[in-house]
């Protein structure tokens, strides 16, 4: 195919700007955490002369390495709280940001395996309802009947029991979410700055005035970190610590195939959670690797695990090729819960530790960071989030409570 | 998978070993004296090096003992191997990334299992790092 036979090259949906000398604020990660940061900024505050700084491409870390689940549906009320409000922003941001990213409430089950899964689920969706999270609990044969493919018999090593159900959780392309965001930023007057790694910052006695970075210095009021699996990288060169610790997770596709799986399963006992993207590819996750880990990949007996799991529950998967696997790098806690707020350091804020579970909390984590980092106080969804907390003993304990596997 | 090669077994596949997190990381001596804000450090803060990192493994499905390694967090190569009472051998390269080398090119330093790690509390030698096993995804 000769080159007048190809289609025009789309329009840009971002300038490429080189950086100002100085901003009212600078993110650092152009996740789409960072993204949503400075959309809420410029949105809801009115504050237009901000930056994002990404030191790859813009959604190169864990937004395009996620398996895009976006769910409710947890256990404590301070989580519920920030993950609802999350979805409820997804609900409405396809219209807002004038962009279909295929945002697509096709519900989550999570399945139950143990009498201990049994209580602790049935629990939570007691839990749920009082939080206002839409949550059903259903038996086996009604798990059969909203995913035929799945294995529901007993002769398997975990027989399915029963699941949770949220209908309005689902998937989205996430991609697109960063490009959506991305657009109305730069429509907003942000500056989108790829290519650009922050290796230092400037303070005036504990209080910050500036980022040193590979295409220059930058001068700022206030900085807010959304560096993912680097966060303790950066709090390092800013002089604070994070109790935070960077693990590898991985997930896989397969080849495309024809629609047969209609929802999300996740099942934390057996370790694996499965979607079918819209082109049709199956999409499927694990667990972290065990060891700490910066290097954007994992052992392989975790997705071998993880596969094993996944041809024992849908049993018509053992014939399906895997495509690619990848890995990126979560930034845990160990209360499985993100910190977001105010950093030891003056007007430097941080919004980390969203591990293996942050795309679903995008949109609630930039509103709730961009109200912190605009009137430097936290917004009342990501008050208990504080890093205090590790201190103060009023840990949010979602280990095992929020169908995060332990 | 990493291939780690147990003082006492030899080299073994990585899913015959569990994961300890931060190495050296010694109970603190006088528990009572500390503030929230140690207790917080000593219960929830670790080192998350990015480059070589001090971490203990355990040859959980083998030999069942503790050992020490400097391992790279970005490259995954393993520098070095060594006991639960040794200190952390110098090695040149620290805080950043050095280039992968070949597979199983580690240094052995130093004699497996001796008693009392520096700093650490009689009755204390066993991990206390607790390791964020955390998946889920989602
Ligand atoms: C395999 C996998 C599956 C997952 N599945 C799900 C899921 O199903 N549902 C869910 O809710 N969550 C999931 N997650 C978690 C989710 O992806 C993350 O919590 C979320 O993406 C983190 O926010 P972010 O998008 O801003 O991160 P990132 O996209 O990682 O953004 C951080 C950015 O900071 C940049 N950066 C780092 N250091 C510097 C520096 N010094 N200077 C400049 N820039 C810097 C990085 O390059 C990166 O682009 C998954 C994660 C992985 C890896
Ligand atoms: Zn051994």
């Amino acid at each position: 195919m000769s080159a007048d036979h190809l289609p025009e090259h789309p329009d840009f949906l971002w300038r490429n700007p080189d950086p100002k000398k100085s901003y009212d604020a600078v993110i650092v990660g152009g996740g789409g955490h960072g993204l949503a940061t400075a959309y809420f900024l410029a949105k809801n505050h009115g504050m237009t002369n901000i930056a994002i700084l990404e030191k790859g491409w813009l959604a190169g870390g864990n937004m395009a390495r996620n398996t895009t689940i976006i769910r409710s549906n947890y256990l404590w009320d301070e989580s519920a709280a920030i993950y609802e409000h999350a979805l409820k922003l997804w609900e409405i941001l396809p219209e807002e940001l004038e962009y279909d990213f295929l945002f697509s409430q096709r519900g989550v089950m999570n399945l139950a395996h143990t009498l201990g899964d049994v209580r602790e689920s049935v629990r939570r969706v007691g839990a749920n309802r009082l939080n206002g999270v839409d949550a059903e609990w259903l038996d086996p044969q009604q798990v059969k009947e909203l995913c035929p493919i799945l294995n529901i018999s007993d002769n398997i090593r975990y027989p399915v029991m029963g699941a949770t159900y949220q209908p309005r959780a689902g998937i989205a392309k996430h991609d697109h979410v960063a490009w959506a965001f991305a657009r109305k930023c730069d429509e907003l007057g942000v500056d989108i700055i790829q290519n650009c790694e922050v290796t230092g910052f400037i303070k005036d006695g504990n209080r910050v005035t500036g980022v040193q970075t590979t295409r220059g210095t930058i001068n700022t009021e206030k900085v807010g970190l959304c560096a993912a699996g680097h966060s303790s990288v950066l709090a390092e060169m800013a002089g604070f610590r994070l109790p935070i610790q960077s693990h590898p997770l991985q997930a896989l596709v397969s080849e495309l195939h024809e629609p047969v799986h209609p929802t999300v399963v996740m099942s934390n006992h057996v370790h694996v959670y499965v979607s079918q993207a819209h082109k049709g590819e199956l999409v499927m996750g694990a667990g972290v690797d065990s060891y700490n880990g910066y290097g954007q990949r994992g052992s392989f007996h975790v997705i071998e695990e993880q596969m094993a799991a996944a041809v024992e529950l849908f049993p018509i998967f053992a014939r399906a090729h895997v495509l690619r696997t990848w890995g990126g790098i979560v930034d845990t806690t160990l209360d499985a819960s993100p910190i977001v707020g105010l950093s030891p350091v003056e007007n430097m804020f941080v919004n980390c530790g969203w591990g293996t579970g942050g795309f679903k909390g995008t949109p609630a984590a930039g509103l709730t960071f961009a109200h912190t980092i605009a009137t430097g106080a936290p917004h009342q969804l990501n008050k208990p989030f504080a890093l205090e907390r590790f201190e103060t003993g009023a840990l949010i304990d979602e280990h095992g409570a929020a169908a995060v596997a332990h | 998978m990493l291939l780690i090669s147990c003082p006492n077994c030899g080299p073994r596949d990585e899913t015959e070993f569990h994961y300890g997190g931060q190495a050296h990381v010694a109970y603190p001596e006088s528990p009572n004296d500390l503030t929230d804000r140690e207790w917080a450090e000593y219960l929830f803060y670790r080192e998350n090096t990015k480059g070589t990192f001090a971490e203990r493994w355990v040859h959980s499905t083998g030999c069942r003992q503790w050992f020490n390694m400097l391992r790279d967090t970005v490259s995954y190569e393993i520098h070095s191997i060594y006991g639960m009472g040794q200190p952390r051998p110098d090695i040149k390269s620290t805080g950043q990334s050095s280039e992968p080398t070949q597979p199983g090119e580690f240094t052995q330093a130093g004699e497996f299992g001796q008693a009392g790690e520096p700093g650490l509390a009689p009755g204390a030698a066993s991990p206390t790092a607790t390791t964020p096993i955390s998946s889920e995804g989602v």
